[in-house]
C-alpha cells in the first residue's frame, strides 16, 4: 500500500504541469484546433488535473492519521541561510483545496466551451475564443502552485499568479464596457483590482520579510516551529500584515472594492475566479496560517470582526443592486466574510467548509446568471433580427445583466431557473441545502465564543436571503418587464449540464460535514488543529426562521405586486436614503475617490510635473546644465579662442610676417653687398677671436 | 733664406688685393680673378707654414698636399663658374655682376 501512495505522491507535479501542457498545446497549434479542440484541451488538461488531485486524496487516506507527503520538485533560491524550494505539499488541507479547484474548475471549463462560443459572437472576435482557455488553464496551474505550496515564498508565486490572471480575465474585453460599447471600463476595473491586489500582496510580503527576518525561513514547519517562542508583537505583526494581504485577496474591507468591478470579466471567469475559487486564498492562507493565528487572541478577534463587518456591510449593498452579476459579487464578499470571521474565531473546519459548499453554490449561481444573461442577450439578438423595420432598436444599449429588464423568465428558461433555485436556497441556508450547514456550523461557533460577530453575522444572513429572494423574483418570476425578456432562450446542454452537477453539489453538499459525522473536519483535523463544532439547535432555528421570514418578506415586497415596466424599487420608498445608500456602494468607491485617489493622482501630478517637468527637466536640464554648458561654451569660444588664442596667433604671424618684410631688403640681389657682409662678418669674427 | 714673415705679408697684400677687387669691381671676370688670388694667397699661406713647422711636425707635406687640393678645386670652380658666365652674357649680353640682381628679395 505504501508503494502504491508513495507512487501517486510522485505524480503531484502534474497538478502544475498539466494545465500548463494544456495551455501551451492551446498557445502553438490552438488555431488550427477549432473552437471545439481548443475548449476540449483545456477541459482535459483539467480534468486530468482533478484526476491526479482524487489520486493525491486517495494517496493521504491511506496514510497513518497526521502524516502528509511532500515532495521536493527542485531548488529555487539558497542564498547564506535562506533556502526557498519548489516543493509541494500535499496534507488534507490542501488536497481538499485542490479538489475544489480542479473539480469546479473542470466543470467552469466545460461549461464556458458553450458560454465563450456565444460570448466572442456577440461581442465580435471569435479570435479570443483561444485567448480565454489559454488564461484559463493559466489560471489553474496557477492556484495549483497556490495551494500546493510548502512555503509562504511558493505560496506567494501562486498568490502574484492567480492576481496576474484575474487581472486578464476581468480585463479580457479590454476595449469595451461590461455593454460592449467602446470604452476603457473594462481595462480600468481589470487596473483596479490589480492594484488594490497590489496593496494586499504588500502586506503579504511583509508578513513574509519578518518571518524571515525573525525566523530564519519561510517553510510553514520551520515558521510553525518558531512561531512558539516568538514575542508577541511578531505574532501581531505577522498576523496583521497576513490580514491585509487576505484583505485584497479574499476581498475584505477596506480592500474588497475590487471584487464588484471585477464582474467586468466572462461570467465563466466571475464564477471560477472571482467566486469560487482565487478569492477563497485568503481564507485558506488563514487557515494554513492557523498556527500563527492560535497564539494571538487580538489577531483573531480582528480578523473575525473584519470578516462580521465585510459581511453585513457587503448584504447591504447587495440589497439595492440591480445588476444581476452585481448582486452575486457582493454576496460573495458577504459570504467570504461568513468564512473569514469562521476562520477568525479558529473555526478552521467550519471556514473551510463554507469555503467547499460557497464554491459549489456561487459557481452554479454565477455560472446560471451567465446563463440567464445569454438567454436575454439571444432574446435581444432574435428580437433586433426578427422586427428589420426596427433597425434602431440595434443602436439602442440593451443591459442583458439588469434585472430591472427581466421579469418572468421561469417560462422562457426553465432549466436554469431549477438551477438557480437550487444555488439560491442553498446559499439562503434552507435546510437541507449545502449552505444551511455550513453557514450554521459556523453562526454556532460565533455564538459560543463571539456574540457580537454571531449577531453580524445573523444580519447578514438575513440580508442574503432577502436579497435572493428579490432577485429571484424580479428575474424570475412576475411578467416580462422588457420585450427582451419575452424572447429570451434557454442555453444548450453544454452550460446547463455542468450546472446539473454544480446544483447535485449545492443540494448535497451538506453531507460533507453533517453534524455528528464532521467528515471534513475529521480530514482536516490532521492537519490543523481544529475544535470540532457543536450543533446547536437553537441557533439552526433562528437562522432557518431568518431566512424564511426573509423570503417571505422579499414575496410580499417583490411578487405581491410584481414590479412593472420603469416601476422604483418597493424598498426606495420605504428605507428612502438608507435604500439610497445600498444602491449607490455607501459611497465607498466616492470616498476612496476622494479620500485616496485623488490626493494620489495629485501628488503624481506634482511630481510628474512639478519636480520632474518643471524642476528637474525644465529648470535643471534645460536651465542649469544645458544653458550653463551653451554659457560655458560660448565663453570658450569667443573670449577665449577668439579673443586670446587667435589674437596672439594672429600677432606672432604679424609679428613674422612684418620681420620678413623688413629683412628682405637686405636680398637686394647684388652680389658684392653680399661679399661685403660676408667679408665684414668675417671681420667681425676674426676681430673678436683677436681681441678676446 | 728669405724670413717667414716676408711670404705671409706677400700673402696678405694679395689676398687685400683679391678681396677689394671682388667688392670693387664689378665685371665678372675680374671678380673671378680676384677669387683666384685670394685663393692663392691662401695657398701661399699654407705652404708657408708648412715649411715653418716642418721640423715638429708629424707629416713634412701637410700643406703642400692641402695646396693641391685648394688648386685643384679652384679648377673645377673655374670651370663651373665661366660656364655661369658665358651663360649669363648668352641671355643678357652683359657681365657685370650688377646688372644681375634679379634673385633680389
Amino acid at each position: 500500500m505504501g508503494n502504491i501512495s508513495e507512487l501517486m505522491f510522485k505524480l503531484v507535479p502534474w497538478i502544475v504541469f498539466l494545465p500548463v501542457i494544456g495551455l501551451l498545446i492551446n498557445l502553438t497549434i490552438g488555431s488550427k484546433l477549432g473552437e471545439k479542440g481548443v475548449g476540449a484541451v483545456a477541459a482535459t488538461a483539467s480534468g486530468l488535473t482533478f484526476v491526479v488531485a482524487l489520486l493525491q486524496a486517495y494517496a493521504l487516506s491511506t496514510l497513518p492519521e497526521g502524516k502528509f507527503a511532500i515532495a521536493p520538485i527542485v531548488q529555487w533560491i539558497h542564498i547564506g541561510s535562506l533556502a526557498i524550494d519548489w516543493t509541494f505539499r500535499m496534507d488534507t488541507l490542501s488536497v481538499t483545496m485542490m479538489l475544489v479547484v480542479s473539480g469546479v474548475g473542470t466543470l467552469i471549463h466545460i461549461y464556458a466551451i458553450g458560454y465563450m462560443h456565444e460570448d466572442v459572437r456577440f461581442k465580435n472576435d471569435v479570435g479570443r475564443y483561444r485567448r480565454f482557455f489559454v488564461f484559463l488553464n493559466l489560471f489553474i496551474a496557477m492556484m495549483m502552485i497556490l495551494v500546493s505550496a510548502n512555503s509562504y515564498m511558493m505560496l506567494f508565486v501562486g498568490w502574484e499568479g492567480v492576481g496576474l490572471c484575474s487581472f486578464l480575465l476581468i480585463g479580457f474585453w479590454y476595449e469595451m464596457d461590461t455593454l460592449g460599447r467602446p470604452s476603457f471600463a473594462n481595462s480600468n476595473a481589470a487596473k483596479k483590482a490589480f492594484i488594490v491586489n497590489r496593496i494586499g500582496d504588500f502586506g503579504f510580503l511583509m508578513a513574509a520579510f519578518m518571518m524571515f527576518w525573525k525566523f530564519g525561513s519561510t517553510d510553514f514547519k520551520e515558521v510553525f516551529a518558531a512561531v512558539g517562542t516568538a514575542e508577541p508583537w511578531v505574532i501581531l505583526w505577522i498576523t496583521m500584515f497576513l490580514l491585509v494581504g487576505v484583505a485584497g485577496k479574499s476581498a475584505q474591507i477596506p480592500l474588497y472594492v475590487w471584487l464588484p468591478d471585477a464582474m467586468a470579466g466572462p461570467t465563466p471567469v466571475s464564477a471560477l475566479i472571482h467566486a469560487a475559487t482565487m478569492v477563497t486564498a485568503g481564507v485558506y492562507l488563514i487557515t494554513r496560517s492557523a498556527p500563527i493565528y492560535m497564539l494571538s487572541h487580538d489577531a483573531q478577534n480582528i480578523v473575525a470582526m473584519v470578516g462580521a463587518v465585510t459581511a453585513v456591510f457587503a448584504a447591504s449593498i447587495a440589497v439595492g443592486q440591480y445588476d444581476i452579476k452585481k448582486v452575486l459579487a457582493y454576496s460573495t464578499i458577504s459570504q467570504l466574510g461568513f468564512m473569514v470571521a469562521a476562520v477568525g474565531m479558529g473555526a478552521f473546519g467550519a471556514g473551510m467548509f463554507h469555503l467547499i459548499t460557497h464554491a459549489f453554490f456561487k459557481a452554479l449561481l454565477f455560472l446560471s446568471a451567465g446563463s440567464v444573461i445569454l438567454g436575454m442577450e439571444r432574446g435581444h439578438h432574435h428580437l433586433a433580427h426578427g422586427h428589420q423595420e426596427h433597425a434602431e432598436h440595434e443602436a439602442e444599449v440593451f443591459d442583458p445583466g439588469d434585472m430591472r429588464n427581466m421579469g418572468g423568465l421561469r417560462k422562457r428558461m426553465p432549466v436554469t431557473f431549477w438551477l438557480y433555485m437550487a444555488g439560491t436556497v442553498a446559499l439562503a441556508g434552507i435546510p437541507p441545502f449545502a449552505g444551511f450547514w455550513s453557514k450554521d456550523e459556523i453562526l454556532a461557533d460565533a455564538f459560543r465564543e463571539f456574540p457580537l460577530v454571531y449577531w453580524l453575522l445573523t444580519i447578514a444572513a438575513f440580508l442574503t436571503a432577502f436579497y435572493m429572494g428579490r432577485q429571484i423574483w424580479m428575474v424570475f418570476f412576475g411578467e416580462p418587464r422588457h420585450a427582451v425578456a419575452e424572447h429570451a432562450e434557454e442555453s444548450p446542454l453544454i452550460m446547463t449540464a455542468p450546472l446539473m452537477v454544480l446544483a447535485a453539489l449545492s443540494v448535497l453538499g451538506g453531507l460533507l460535514n453533517l453534524p455528528g459525522v464532521e467528515t471534513l473536519t475529521h480530514w482536516l483535523q490532521q492537519t490543523v488543529d481544529i475544535v470540532p463544532g457543536e450543533f446547536n439547535p437553537g441557533v439552526a432555528l433562528i437562522s432557518t426562521g431568518l431566512a424564511l421570514l426573509a423570503i417571505l418578506l422579499s414575496w410580499w415586497l417583490y411578487l405581491r405586486k410584481p414590479l412593472a415596466t420603469g416601476q422604483p424599487d418597493p424598498l426606495k420608498g420605504m428605507l428612502g436614503p438608507v435604500f439610497a445608500g445600498m444602491e449607490h456602494k455607501w459611497f465607498v468607491d466616492e470616498a476612496y475617490q476622494v479620500v485616496f485617489v485623488n490626493p494620489y493622482n495629485g501628488l503624481s501630478n506634482f511630481l510628474a510635473q512639478t519636480i520632474d517637468m518643471d524642476f528637474w527637466h525644465d529648470w535643471l536640464h534645460n536651465s542649469v546644465i544645458a544653458k550653463g554648458f551653451v554659457g560655458l561654451t560660448r565663453f570658450l569660444a569667443d573670449p577665449v579662442d577668439l579673443g586670446l588664442v587667435d589674437k596672439v596667433s594672429k600677432l606672432l604671424a604679424d609679428a613674422v610676417q612684418a620681420s620678413a618684410i623688413s629683412l628682405r631688403k637686405l636680398q637686394n640681389g647684388f652680389v658684392r653687398s653680399y661679399a661685403l657682409a660676408v667679408m665684414l662678418g668675417v671681420v667681425v669674427i676674426i676681430g673678436y677671436l683677436i681681441l678676446k | 733664406m728669405v724670413p717667414v714673415n716676408y711670404y705671409l705679408a706677400l700673402a696678405g697684400i694679395l689676398f687685400t688685393m683679391g678681396a677689394m677687387g671682388v667688392l670693387i669691381r664689378r665685371n665678372a671676370l675680374v671678380v673671378f680673378m680676384s677669387i683666384e688670388l685670394m685663393l692663392n694667397a691662401a695657398n701661399l699661406t699654407f705652404v708657408t707654414f708648412a715649411r715653418m713647422y716642418a721640423a715638429n711636425s708629424a707629416s713634412v707635406f701637410n700643406g703642400q698636399i692641402f695646396v693641391f687640393f685648394v688648386m685643384t678645386v679652384a679648377a673645377a670652380e673655374v670651370a663651373v663658374g665661366l660656364a655661369l658666365i658665358v651663360t649669363i652674357f648668352r641671355s643678357k649680353q652683359s657681365i657685370d655682376i650688377d646688372q644681375i640682381n634679379s634673385l633680389k628679395g
